[in-house]
């Protein structure tokens, strides 16, 4: 199975297995990682799910659609040029390995 | 001397949006008391929005609802106290009865007891097949009833009885929408956006009787059947869905003796008039700066998180008052709505975008105040609306008329 490891702002990293499908932002819920908060559970609302992608891995993302690039424009950690909302990346296999950096705060 | 578990903490009543979030906030703000989250739904906190969108739907899983697994409580040591109603408060002795009969002990408390279903008092209201979706249990007895329906009677033309029927819609089920007044939506959208609604929904093959009263409902060996409705028409209908709103759960504070009026009443820090007590979410009653009428009481995942977060950075003593920007969404079938703001009596609407291919904005305005913004199928717009509406900059209906004019740029504008 695919796996994304997530980082938070301290430095602490967990690896975890996201089936194809499945969102980083879900798999993070399911898994209770402290640094994702979806507010709105995935519906490109609300901006708090935000992290920062490692800049080699970005190609292997799914295009950002504008609601997306509108939304982290309002994140509360100030959006980099990596930055991703991450329901909206959803897994499929060119993404295993994944990292995502957990900003500061998400609120 | 007292175990851990005796001192008295931070007891919040309803484990919802709002419940959830100041637990989960006390602990991300370091909170080191007790920390008691007591619902009377007996499953984990979940999320209400995917109810009647994704859940419904069968899209998504209850894993997938949980606002978190089971052991981020343990973790946090947020004790969770399920499927047990809070049945009195009793402020001298600062605490709380349970419907079990145990007491607890509080220092500080917070009502986030949320609303329940408004039900009209009609006669066969009591019918077998008569359904709700505003919680988890409502919602798999509904999902259950779908699949057997044949014919579909939506009371209430709202967020969940459109969303209901797009959803019913979307598996091949006729669909039949009762309202009162004359367009859907209409407590919360203009009559622009209501149209363009009524128009995909219509596009969808559901059928609309606006300014239609209902007589009563109608069945045979208890299962509701058909629908009368007081023009006369019948409309057969083995399942019916009662989407009219909801009342908020203020008797619990009202009880207590504290001020209620379309909920509790809180002052701008959420604070009743017990200082030990707040009410949050669905069921509280605030100031706004952001309506032209206040007090108000909002229903929203958004107004519930938010209003957590105050009471937290009040508890860890850091008071202010409430003054985030409300916002709304709802999904129904390819339509997306956003509202940022409160629009409730605006005068004046200004069309922005493409109204024709359903790919707009509508902007709410009382004389030349900007109230509000409706994005329709429009995300960015949206995302830019919260940032100009929250930081209190205008937008003239002239410059929203005008396309030409950079609404992103006048969002990011820092200052």
């Amino acid at each position: 199975m695919p796996s994304v490891t997530y980082v938070s702002h301290d430095g602490k990293s967990t690896t975890l297995d996201v089936p194809l499908g499945t969102s980083v932002m879900q798999a993070a819920v399911l898994h209770g990682i402290d640094g994702i908060v979806a507010e709105c559970g995935g519906s490109c609302m609300c901006a708090t799910c935000h992290v920062f992608v490692r800049e080699d891995q970005l190609a292997k993302l799914p295009e950002m659609e504008l609601g997306e690039d509108a939304m982290l424009d309002g994140a509360a950690s100030p959006r980099r040029p990596n930055s991703r909302l991450s329901c909206q990346l959803v897994m499929v296999p060119q993404m295993d390995g994944l990292v995502v950096d957990m900003p500061e705060t998400q609120t | 001397m007292p175990s851990a578990h005796a001192v008295p903490g931070v007891v919040i009543v309803g484990a919802g949006h709002g419940g959830f979030q100041l637990a989960a906030s006390l602990r991300q703000h370091g909170f080191d008391g007790r920390v008691v989250l007591v619902g009377d739904e007996p499953s984990l906190p979940y999320q209400r929005p995917p109810l009647s969108k994704d859940y419904l739907d069968g899209k998504i899983g209850l894993d997938l609802l949980l606002m978190r697994p089971e052991t981020f409580f343990a973790e946090h040591r947020i004790e969770l106290v399920g499927g047990v109603a809070v049945t009195a408060i009793d402020r001298a002795a600062k605490s709380v009865r349970l419907a079990d009969g145990k007491r607890l002990e509080y220092s500080r408390l917070v009502l986030a007891t949320g609303a329940r279903n408004r039900v009209p008092q009609l006669p066969g209201i009591e019918l077998d097949g008569v359904c709700y979706l505003r919680n988890l249990a409502e919602t798999e007895a509904l999902k259950e009833r779908l699949a057997a329906c044949r014919h579909a009677v939506v009371i209430g033309a709202g967020f969940i009885g459109l969303e209901f029927a797009a959803i019913a819609r979307g598996k091949g089920k006729p669909v039949h929408i009762v309202e009162l007044v004359d367009r859907v939506m209409a407590r919360v959208v203009s009559p622009d956006t209501s149209a363009h609604f009524a128009g995909a929904h219509r596009a969808a093959g559901v059928e609309f009787s606006f300014g239609a009263r209902i007589e009563r409902l109608g069945g045979e060996g208890g299962k509701v059947d058909h629908v009368v409705l007081q023009d006369g028409r019948t409309l057969p209908a083995n399942l019916v869905v009662v989407s009219i709103g909801v009342v908020p759960n203020e008797e619990l504070a009202a009880a207590a003796g504290l001020a209620v009026e379309n909920g509790i009443s809180v002052n701008a820090e959420l604070l009743t008039a017990d200082p030990n007590i707040s009410a949050i979410g669905d069921c509280a009653s605030f100031p706004s700066r952001h309506s032209l009428k206040s007090p108000v009481r909002l229903e929203a995942v958004q107004n519930a998180a938010d209003h957590a977060r105050c009471v937290a950075d009040r508890l860890m003593g850091k008071p202010a008052p409430y003054a985030a920007l409300p916002w709304f969404w709802s999904e129904q079938g390819a339509q997306r709505l956003q509202i940022a703001g409160l629009t409730t009596g605006f005068q004046q609407v200004v069309l922005r975008g493409n109204y024709e291919g359903g790919e707009y904005s509508a902007f709410c305005y009382a004389g030349d105040r900007l109230l509000g913004i409706e994005s329709v199928n429009k995300p960015a717009d949206h995302a830019f609306a919260r940032r100009l509406l929250a930081t209190g900059r205008g937008v003239t209906p002239q410059q929203a008329a005008d396309e030409s004019f950079d609404l992103r740029a006048a969002a990011m504008a820092r200052n």
